[in-house]
């Protein structure tokens, strides 16, 4: 094993370590926990930071090491069984460790503040280093046995963080739900872990890849390696909340603010996008298709949802489905390494989005706290409003955030999303599905409208309660420095020095795409047609979302800071729709009227067939043989036992008749005796 | 391998040293009742002591299965030789013992279950001498179980549970005792017949040559009985796929099935369990069930294996219903108990699909399932124990808030609770990959249908976590007290187990592979070969 890779083992298991350390002892650490937990993550960070530039300066492509886990001493197909499993680092594993440890470190420090005075202080820090371990060892395994395996423990550690307040019902159901919804998404991940293990009795991603380029597909039908990949999408499903399986993550928010950065904006639920990312070479063109739809759909209806709501976590989780389907949409429409690169800027937006709104929600409870108020909604931005004079480093880097996520140029998010609109256009190009780039572009539009909505509604304007405004404060340097480090990494200088094209940059220099495996008759359109059609398409696509982006802010403003348009007339004209998106499309109603009343039902029904049914039979056969016991012995004691008690009747007859003879008197022997002497003597005699 | 202590082999003190214990058990008088729990402790602790000698000293190289020269431990006497009699013709049953990779890991459960199920009982007060020797001779019975090579020893050791059993729930169980001690009792007796029957139809068919006359003798060793050649050519089991053979090894499939419990044979099961004291759950889930699938493995598939490869889809089959089957009547029971003994039926299912299966793979991945279902079913059933000693109730909507009430129980709990689901990182979840992804190899759309197992468990799991230790905790539980030192003592050591295998699957799997790819090859190589030919 090269040094790099000794790195990169230390870096996957130092959030453990921490974890141990933080769940045995935690108690005895009590306020320290914060420290200790934090102390672990830097350390983390500063590793990742030094194996992501040796990467990036390194000729290899990747490094990697594996070796046999389990051997199973046999063959299958002439190929000796074994699990190998190992781990890898190749320029994606290096900026995702960056990002993952980054956001973690910020995520730690920000809450050394944030969660202050908690009741399970230092286990919140221990569960978020179990979540951190997990979710590295997702980017650096090398193998689909290890990433089902950390897949797993990232939904764990999500259900710990999701229940943390599990005295609250809300938070409990929140976490169960999280748990229960992946695991459906799982479901399918691990079936297409089946097959192509069946298939090729390997699961690390290069042996597989290579038997696929080598013409070696499964069951020998290019459906079924369609279907392989679909079934591992599945898998991104469930963590990145993908439709249909994304009703899980609106929930998620139950948990404390700062994990809802860390996981579930930032990175849990980026695994999925990342597990896309890993699994592209083995995606055929259909699944692909497949792929970009579901993004689409996934990142409309987030998007519709999210425009209606008032709770800021909730716009904000609403925003990350939303842009998670954006980067699925991206990877599925063939646009690699702007998927993946939308997953990167991302990360560092939302996460600073979602530690902003802790900041807020932090102060408002403070304020509202300090009036003796339990009632107002600390986390309802109709409640806020006027906010950006008394939290002006909140404000300020919130803003750049919103303008990052808005795609409004100069951010980092402009690139990565034009990147992706590019690829859409690029693809409707190719096979004519122009749904895709609409819906990219019209998504667009929403998003710049309901972030600006956002951010006019709770900082801007007036403030509607004296009171509470006079108690609101900065956040203290602790929360607002993690948010600061995030505004900057928003800008477009660390992804590329082209503030209006990142195809230059050293991002796409180093994230090229992978070799595609799969079949030349089933494969998507290749990659050098494709990247050289994306670079025609990216002026337009600029010039496109530039301009519904900002019609977008544009529209916000006029109805929420100058008020030209009444919110509240369309509200009152639409009402249905209002309603229909507020309630969100009613997936949630619809699920439990559906398969957990389905469930439950048979449940039930077959609990009720185990007790009368099943158990009725065989209750049943005991009644039976005990009737036939009781009948037979009723024949025993009537026929059988009449018979012999027949007998002894009739011997006892025939005794009572003799009986009657037997006087006692010795006058009636003696006649007796004399007659049957003189019977006798007739019969000899005579 | 042989091992031997005062010149006895290591098998038969492992077997007969509780029966040591019950005898000294029974010495004691009925006053001294910690020296009755001590000495049965100490009996159990050397048990589990010799089987993890064992345990080291096993050769993971060899196989065992069919082949007399590859068991280890092994110990072979002549035990009943009755001349001539009649038509019978001279009987001859063999004391022999011997151990491969398929019971090594059983011999290792029921030491360690045994040992926990004594500690678990510290709290008896009922006839505490009649319980302990019941317990240590259940003991013994299920280890002869797992240790016997010869047919007729294996049926002695079969048939000797079965008492203490009935006792054990009949006297010392819950209100409906009774009922669920008869009915416990009178199925696995159907059960026993069927297996009998079996057992005669392969004795007379089978016949080898006695070294000692050099005549051939009918025999009840088992592995006579796996080898076709040794089949008299005109008896009722010679021949290939005949309705005899059929016939008998459904008969001792059932017989097998009413233990493990399959689907439909599985109702004695929730209500032996409910009446059960906690230690003889403990035992049924953690022992006794794996005694029907160890029976498929050592004696169904090796001897009938032109019917096991017949029957392996409808097999998977019932086990598929098992696992959705016992996972949905899971979901809706209001009882603790009740609930993880549904549980226990659904996870059996998987070993049910692994072994079908056929494939390394899946045969590695059942067997390991037996070995982890033991530990982690033990776990929640002394964890359903732990709560129902202090609030003596078991209705799951009574309680709630017990994390922070109790937090080391929870603690505890929590990890049982994972490995239930089959979180990776603990041991439920390799064996369970492993069973379907052997299975999936055989029966591609079963096992896609059995996987969705895994989010129903996942549910019924972590619904019953919420309802017990989430929320807040109800005002009539205020002075519930956290798990004491006994208590942890017998959860930590089976932790301690399903973590280490959860890591490293490979300290049991070593012991197993080998035989289990034997066992595959065999029946394999068998299931087209004509018996008796």
């Amino acid at each position: 094993m090269i040094p790099q890779l000794t790195i990169a083992l230390a870096i996957l298991f130092i959030p453990l370590v921490s974890f141990v350390i933080l769940i045995f002892f935690g108690k005895r650490f009590a306020e320290k926990s914060g420290l200790i937990g934090t102390a672990f993550l830097g350390a983390d960070l500063l590793l990742s930071v030094y194996l992501f530039f040796s990467k990036m300066f390194s000729e290899d492509k990747v490094w990697d090491f594996t070796f046999t886990w389990i051997d199973l001493h046999t063959v299958i197909n002439s190929i000796p069984l074994k699990l190998d499993i190992g781990i890898m680092v190749d320029n994606l594993t290096a900026v995702m460790l960056v990002v993952v440890t980054l956001i973690s470190f910020l995520v730690h420090l920000f809450s050394l503040e944030y969660m202050k005075g908690d009741v399970r202080y230092s286990r919140y820090y221990a569960n978020l280093g179990i979540f951190t371990f997990s979710m590295l060892g997702i980017v650096v395994t090398n193998n689909y046995l290890l990433m089902y395996v950390f897949w797993e423990l990232v939904g764990l550690s999500s259900y710990l963080l999701i229940g943390h307040w599990y005295e609250k019902k809300s938070a409990a159901d929140a976490g169960k739900k999280a748990f229960i919804v992946n695991r459906v998404g799982d479901l399918g991940f691990f079936i297409g872990i089946m097959i192509v293990w069946v298939q090729f009795s390997t699961l690390t991603f290069s042996g597989i890849f290579s038997a696929i380029g080598g013409g070696n597909i499964p069951f020998g039908s290019t459906n079924w390696l369609t279907a392989a990949g679909l079934l591992i999408f599945c898998g991104a499903i469930g963590k990145s909340a993908q439709f249909p399986l994304h009703v899980w993550l609106p929930d998620a928010m139950e948990g404390p603010t700062p994990v809802s950065a860390l996981i579930h904006a930032a990175t849990m639920v980026a695994a999925g996008v990342y597990l896309v990312a890993r699994t592209f070479p083995m995606l055929t063109a259909d699944a692909l298709l497949v792929i970009a739809y579901f993004g689409a759909v996934t990142a409309f209806i987030a998007a519709t949802i999210a425009i209606v709501q008032n709770d800021i976590k909730k716009i904000l989780a609403y925003s990350t489905v939303s842009q998670l389907g954006y980067m699925v949409m991206g990877l599925g429409v063939g646009a690699y390494t702007a998927g993946v690169m939308h997953l990167v800027t991302h990360a560092a937006f939302k996460a600073g989005l979602f530690l902003a709104s802790g900041s807020v929600i932090h102060a408002m409870h403070h304020a509202l706290h300090h009036q003796g108020d339990h009632h107002t909604d600390a986390q309802d931005i109709r409640f806020m409003g006027g906010l950006k004079s008394k939290m002006p480093i909140t404000f300020w880097t919130i803003l750049i955030f919103t303008l990052a996520i808005s795609g409004v140029p100069f951010t980092s998010g402009f690139l990565s999303k034009d990147e992706i609109l590019a690829g859409t256009l690029a693809f409707s190009h190719f096979n004519g599905h122009t749904i895709i780039p609409i819906i990219g572009f019209f998504v667009a539009g929403l998003t710049a409208f309901y972030m600006f909505r956002m951010l006019i509604v709770a900082f801007m304007g007036e403030h509607q309660n004296k009171e509470r405004i006079a108690h609101i404060h900065e956040s203290p340097r602790v929360m607002t420095v993690p948010l600061m480090v995030l505004a900057a990494l928003s800008f477009f200088f660390f992804f590329s020095l082209n503030p209006l094209s990142a195809s230059h940059g050293w991002f796409f220099e180093k994230m090229t795409y992978p070799t595609v495996a799969v079949p030349a008759t089933v494969a998507a359109t290749p990659t050098e047609e494709f990247v050289e059609e994306i670079h025609h398409q990216h002026n337009l696509a600029m010039i496109l979302s530039v301009g519904i982006a900002g019609l977008g802010i544009l529209l916000a403003f006029t109805t929420y800071f100058w008020k030209k348009i009444s919110a509240d007339a369309f509200e009152k004209a639409l009402k249905p729709v209002h309603t229909f998106l507020y309630r969100k499309w009613y997936f949630d109603e619809l699920y439990d009227a559906t398969f957990v009343a389905a469930t439950m039902g048979i449940a039930k029904i077959l609990a009720w067939f185990d007790g009368a049914i099943v158990d009725g039979i065989v209750n049943g056969a005991g009644h039976v043989t005990k009737f036939i016991a009781v009948v037979s012995g009723k024949f025993d004691s009537i026929v059988v036992d009449g018979l012999v008690n027949f007998t002894a009747f009739t011997a006892g007859i025939s005794g009572r008749l003799l009986r009657t003879v037997q006087t006692g008197k010795i006058q009636t022997y003696i006649i007796f005796a004399i007659a049957g002497m003189m019977a006798l003597m007739m019969f000899y005699i005579g | 391998m042989e091992l031997k202590i005062l010149n006895i082999g290591v098998l038969t003190w492992l077997t007969f040293l509780p029966v040591l214990g019950m005898i000294i058990v029974l010495l004691i008088p009925k006053e001294q009742k910690s020296a009755v729990r001590w000495t049965s402790l100490f009996f159990t602790v050397a048990q589990v002591v010799l089987a993890f000698m064992v345990f080291t000293k096993f050769d993971r190289s060899l196989a065992g299965v069919h082949d007399a020269s590859t068991m280890q431990f092994s110990e072979l006497f002549n035990w009943i030789n009755v001349k001539s009699t009649g038509w019978f013709g001279s009987i001859k049953i063999d004391y022999y013992l011997g151990i491969d990779g398929i019971s090594m890991p059983m011999v290792f459960l029921t030491a360690i279950i045994s040992c926990i199920a004594v500690i678990s009982s510290w709290g008896i007060e009922k006839s505490i001498k009649g319980y302990f020797a019941l317990l240590l001779l259940l003991d013994t019975g299920m280890m002869g179980v797992f240790v016997s090579l010869d047919f007729f020893l294996f049926y002695i050791f079969w048939e000797i549970m079965l008492l203490p059993m009935y006792f054990l729930i009949g006297v010392w169980g819950g209100p409906r005792r009774e009922y669920a001690a008869i009915k416990f009792f009178l199925y696995t007796l159907l059960g026993s017949v069927l297996l009998l029957l079996a057992m005669l139809a392969l004795y007379f068919s089978v016949s080898v040559i006695d070294p000692a006359s050099g005549e051939k003798i009918h025999t009840f060793n088992m592995l006579a009985m796996m080898n076709p050649a040794n089949y008299d050519a005109n008896s009722l089991l010679a021949g290939i796929s005949t309705s005899w053979r059929y016939i008998a090894y459904i008969a001792m499939f059932i017989g097998f099935a009413i233990k493990v419990p399959i689907f439909p044979f599985h109702t004695w099961l929730p209500d032996a369990h409910v009446e059960a004291p906690t230690a003889i759950s403990v035992i049924l889930a953690g022992v006794l069930l794996k005694m029907g699938t160890y029976g498929l493995l050592r004696i169904a598939f090796p001897m009938f294996p032109d019917a096991a490869v017949h029957f392996a889809y409808p097999l998977a089959f019932l086990g598929f219903i098992n696992i959705i089957y016992g996972a949905l009547c899971a979901m809706a029971q209001k009882d603790f108990k009740k609930l993880i003994a549904y549980s226990s039926v659904s996870h059996m299912g998987i070993v049910i699909l692994g072994i079908a299966a056929m494939n390394t793979q899946g045969m590695l991945g059942g067997m390991l399932q037996m070995f982890n279902h033991g530990t982690i079913t033990a776990m929640l059933f002394l964890i359903v124990g732990v709560i129902y000693d202090r609030a003596h109730t078991r209705g799951l909507d009574d309680f709630g808030g017990l994390m922070n009430k109790m937090p080391n129980y929870s603690g505890v709990m929590s990890i049982a609770f994972f490995a239930a689901i089959g979180l990776p990182g603990l041991s439920g979840f390799i064996s369970e990959a492993f069973s379907f992804l052997g299975a999936f190899q055989s029966f591609r759309w079963l096992t896609i249908a059995s996987a969705f197992g895994i989010v129903l468990t996942a549910g019924y799991m972590l619904w019953t976590l919420q309802r017990v230790f989430l929320g807040t905790l109800p005002e009539k539980w205020n002075n519930l007290t956290d798990i004491n030192s006994r208590e942890l003592a017998m959860l930590i050591p089976l932790t301690i187990i399903v973590i280490i295998l959860g890591i490293y699957p490979n300290l049991m799997l070593d012991v197993m592979n080998t035989s289990a790819n034997s066992l595959v090859d065999f029946v394999k190589m068998n299931s087209t070969v004509s018996f008796g030919n």
